[in-house]
């Protein structure tokens, strides 16, 4: 077993850990703090398997805006009866049986498939071959993307607006 | 690298997020478990492009599109949660049904 894998595999089991915490724990701030753990552990992942462009707007985008924006919700929104929006609903168990099932299935599915394949990172996915890739061959859907963005925005705007004008 | 490690985890990750979209009662979770799932999906992203050594990156490429998406659509859910929570003065998904 190299390096790699062996970083790999710590990386994995904090993300998995990591999200389990975040996915259960009762204090609605500790869990989007351990949602920043199990994405930092996934652009870590990013890294080991050569997309290091990939890696750096994970951390951009995931831990530096997405979870900023959730605690801003999870603070606005907060309820006087306090912790017990962050109770489970009545259907736990049908969520955790649905959940191991979609893992375990995906899981089989893709030992079954893909069993013996190793990742040999012959193409490194730099910020020079990613911009390559994307304003030579990828520039029609980037445009279109930017398009989808200022929609969604402006979208956001107007939602927002038209609550506090009653 | 085997090319299960990332796949595995990526199962492991779908599976929580779904978890959390389906147990959770407050709906800013439930953005949250679906964003776990969108990551999964970057993962298996990533590792196929890297599997295939793809020339034009289709992988890595579409993962950048699926984080832009996932801000976006994180971003129109919490106006949305912040509409509802201000008509209804809760977040909560069961009181929100009733």
């Amino acid at each position: 077993m190299t390096l790699t894998e062996i970083v790999f595999l710590v990386f994995a089991v904090i993300a998995v850990g990591s999200a389990l915490l975040s996915m259960t724990s009762g204090q609605l701030v500790h869990a989007a703090l351990w949602l920043v753990v199990t994405l930092g552990a996934v652009a870590g992942c990013f890294v080991l398997m050569t997309a290091e462009f990939v890696a750096w707007v994970q951390v951009l985008v995931y831990v530096g805006s997405v979870v900023v924006l959730v605690i801003f919700a999870l603070m606005l929104t907060r309820q006087p009866s306090g912790a017990r929006s962050a109770e489970v609903t009545g259907n736990r168990w049908v969520a955790a049986v649905l959940g191991a099932a979609a893992a375990i299935g995906l899981g089989a599915t893709m030992v079954a498939g893909f069993g013996g394949e190793q990742i040999e990172g012959r193409r490194i996915g730099t910020a020079g071959s990613i911009g390559d890739a994307l304003f030579n061959d990828w520039v029609l859907p980037f445009e279109i993307l930017s398009g989808v963005l200022l929609a969604a925005l402006i979208g956001a705007i107007v939602i927002s607006r038209s609550g506090s004008d009653r | 690298m085997p090319l299960l490690y990332p796949l595995v985890l990526a199962s492991a990750l779908f599976g929580i997020g779904l978890y959390g979209v389906l147990a959770r009662r407050n709906a800013v979770m439930m953005l949250l478990g679906v964003e776990l799932m969108l990551n999964a999906v970057n993962l298996n992203l990533v590792a196929f492009d890297a599997w295939f050594a793809d020339v034009v990156h289709s992988g890595q490429v579409l993962t950048l599109f699926t984080i832009t998406l996932a801000a976006a659509e994180i971003g129109l859910g919490l106006a949305i949660i912040l509409a509802l929570f201000r008509a209804l003065r809760t977040v909560d998904v069961d009181e929100v049904g009733r």
